[in-house]
């Protein structure tokens, strides 16, 4: 499972991008949370652009603000004013609290670090959780989650419990559950870090081969050093800041066929 | 949208039946508590349920309850029968009789040896009854045929004969066999029994008729015993089921004529004149013309019922104990109820706040926390009315009062609606306030 990797310096924001490339344009994005004795200053003034067609990585040491971007550009916490965050041509910042639900609804695909399933529900009915939110009819929604899920080796396990499922499938019906409503900016928090290796490095090599299309943003936040190279572009975070971005040509040599 | 709420709800066994539990509990107090009061409360105005032929009361003015005795004048009888619309009207005493008789007892010969040879000995029986006198031609007030369960009504018109209730022939016969007294069928075999109906398995008479039965048989032995009624001879010639009084007195029957007999040191031994209006005229319309006319009160039985009632409210401490458990079941079945319910919510905040993050709209979660609320309240309250009923069910029969005015069954109900939206106004408000960016917190 040897990468080959080309690492790159590359600048934080490219201000001749096409439109259209720039699937998030942060400038100036700060932070701050509670006030007084209590104010902590997670973002410091971020300027950083992610692109369509990429999985952009986000690191850096823990407590230094990734989290907090990540929320920030996925419309579920507020930047200070002042802050440009704009996601998929569209001002965040400038949007009402209900044109950000719809907008998480229809843009954005999430996976969380602790899977958040519903434990109540099967497999295939947590992948169509986006779809029923959405509005589509119940047994189309499942079809189509169980038709995902069949794409990423899930096929025998829609109609399991997560409390039936191992750490690595869960993640893998969470990743269902981001791609179900074929959303333009998938976002994920530390996705691996409750995996151990082998599984982390799986669901990395699905997101590669599912989830990267020309037209969309794939962001993730990750500590885990031993998915670097999966990412095209790698950005470090320090402090509040973006400190260092690099670009890298990732080649997966494992065939796909770990989906299987 | 729904079926993740249900399926949520649902999920957690453990959690799900501890609401529901709750809210059971609350509905199951508050009807329960609450029939038992309205039963007692009938009970007070048994006696006036009891006489079904007159839809009349007519007494002296300042009688405020059924047992508040008053005698009037024998003329109050005639001036009613003169009222226009007055189809006819009859006397009822009704007053304290005493029943005096001596019963034999087997005791030891030797008190020093208990086991040894037995002689008889008569002993006297005293006990307080209350005298029922009904009308000598009609009987009107007297109980209906099914009540009667042993001997016959109309033998109440030979001399000295009296009809004697049975929840008191054991104090008045102690040493007779109570032990071979029928059992009531238990819940179970009439429950059996209506299934095996329903299948066309069983045929003949039902648990409760064979009981009844058995029950004639058993009493048929007291009919012809002779006792003594305020010093006068008198004997049984049948037993019957009156309605059970609030102070569970036996009611003797007996006619009017015969009870100014076993009164007479009562100057006027008129306690109520029963009064029947004339076809197409409203009973209220009647009293009010009797009182108007007769300068007496005229009650139909309707309203005599809530006199009595709202006496028996008004002056005893009853409605207060009962509305302080009522209160009690409802408190208690909100803080378990509620508290579960809350903390359900509070232990799903991270699942509401991921459908947040995925874009789940406000309104459509307080429609799932609602949802969720009012299944369990549906659950809770079906329940609760369900047990409180079976146990109104197995309790027939006994000394407990127990009936259920459809008019509890709403008022049980606004109160599970009243905890569910406590316990959901709770949770909703935790959920509105949550930030989905809690999903990315460990
Ligand atoms: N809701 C909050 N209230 C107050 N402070 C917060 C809140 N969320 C984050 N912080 C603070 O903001 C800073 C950045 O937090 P953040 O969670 O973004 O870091 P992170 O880079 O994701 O760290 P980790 O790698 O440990 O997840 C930290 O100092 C944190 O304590
Ligand atoms: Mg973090």
């Amino acid at each position: 499972m040897s990468s080959v990797v080309e690492a790159q310096r590359a600048s934080a924001v490219d201000a001749q991008a096409s439109p259209d490339r720039v699937a998030v344009r942060l400038r100036n994005v700060r932070k701050t949370f509670g006030s007084g004795d209590q104010k902590v200053v997670a973002l410091r003034g971020v300027d950083w652009d992610v692109f369509n067609g990429q999985m952009t990585l986000l690191i850096g040491p823990s407590g230094c603000g990734k989290t907090t971007l990540l929320s920030v550009i996925a419309g579920i916490l507020d930047a200070d004013r002042g802050s440009q965050v704009c996601v998929l041509g569209r001002d965040v910042a400038a949007m009402s609290g209900s044109q950000k639900t719809r907008f998480r609804r229809d843009s954005i695909g999430f996976v969380f670090q602790q899977y958040n399933l519903l434990p109540a529900l099967t497999a295939a009915e947590n992948a169509a959780i986006p779809l029923i939110v959405k509005g589509w009819p119940r047994p189309k929604a499942i079809a189509r989650a169980s038709e995902v899920l069949g794409l990423i080796g899930m096929a025998q396990k829609v109609n399991k419990l997560p409390s039936e499922l191992s750490g690595g499938q869960q993640q893998r019906v969470a990743i269902a559950r981001a791609l179900v409503h074929e959303p333009r900016l998938i976002v994920c928090d530390e996705p691996t870090a409750a995996l151990d290796h082998e599984t982390g490095h799986q669901v990395m090599v699905l997101f590669r081969t599912v989830a990267v299309r020309p037209d969309r943003a794939v962001l993730i936040v990750t500590h885990d050093n031993r998915v670097f190279h999966f990412g095209d572009r790698v950005a470090r975070m320090d402090d509040g800041h973006i400190v260092e971005v690099r670009t890298q040509k990732a080649t997966i040599e494992e065939p796909p066929d770990v989906l299987a | 949208m729904s079926w993740i709420a249900l399926k949520m709800l649902t999920g957690d066994r453990a959690k799900f039946f501890g609401i529901v539990l709750g809210l059971t509990f609350a509905a199951m107090l508050i009807t329960q508590q609450g029939s038992i009061f309205c039963g007692l409360m009938r009970r007070t105005a048994g006696q006036i349920f009891d006489i079904t032929g007159a839809d009349l009361w007519v007494m002296d003015p300042n009688v405020r309850y059924v047992d508040d005795v008053k005698p009037m004048i024998e003329t109050s009888l005639y001036r009613t029968r003169g009222v226009e619309g007055v189809l006819w009207a009859v006397p009822l005493y009704k007053g304290i009789g005493r029943v005096k008789l001596t019963v034999p007892k087997q005791v030891p010969v030797d008190p020093d040896q208990p086991a040894g040879p037995k002689r008889t000995v008569r002993e006297p029986v005293i006990e307080q009854v209350i005298l029922l006198g009904l009308d000598d031609a009609s009987l009107v007030g007297a109980p209906p045929p099914e009540r009667i369960l042993a001997g016959r009504l109309v033998d109440l018109r030979r001399p000295d004969a009296i009809l004697v209730d049975f929840t008191r022939l054991p104090k008045l016969f102690p040493y007779e066999d109570w032990k071979s007294l029928p059992k009531p069928p238990s819940l179970g075999q009439v429950l059996g029994d209506k299934i095996g109906r329903m299948l066309g398995l069983v045929h003949g008479p039902t648990p409760e008729q064979a009981h009844r039965e058995a029950m004639g048989r058993f009493y048929e032995r007291f009919l012809n015993r002779e006792l003594e009624m305020n010093d006068h001879r008198a004997f049984i010639v049948g037993v019957c089921e009156a309605t059970r009084t609030f102070q569970s007195n036996a009611v003797v029957y007996t006619t009017y004529s015969r009870a100014k007999r076993f009164v007479p040191q009562e100057r006027k031994p008129l306690t109520y004149v029963l009064a029947k209006a004339e076809p197409g005229v409203a009973a209220e319309v009647v009293a009010a013309r009797i009182a108007s006319q007769t300068g007496l009160r005229a009650r139909t039985s309707e309203q005599f019922i809530w006199d009595t009632i709202w006496y028996f409210m008004r002056y005893t401490g009853i409605p207060v104990n009962f509305g302080i458990t009522t209160i009690l079941g409802f408190l208690v079945g909100t803080a378990i109820a509620g508290q579960t319910f809350y903390n359900f919510t509070l232990e799903n905040l991270k699942q509401f706040g991921a459908l947040k993050a995925m874009g789940m709209s406000n309104l459509r979660i307080v429609a799932m926390i609602l949802l969720q609320a009012a299944v369990t309240g549906l659950l809770g309250y079906g329940l609760g009315v369900g047990l409180a009923t079976l146990f109104g069910q197995t309790s027939k029969g006994s000394e407990l009062a127990f009936y259920t005015p459809w008019q509890l069954l709403p008022i049980a109900g606004a109160a599970i609606v009243l905890i569910c939206l406590l316990a959901s106004v709770l949770s909703v408000r935790r959920v509105v306030v949550l930030e989905p960016a809690i999903v990315f917190r460990g």
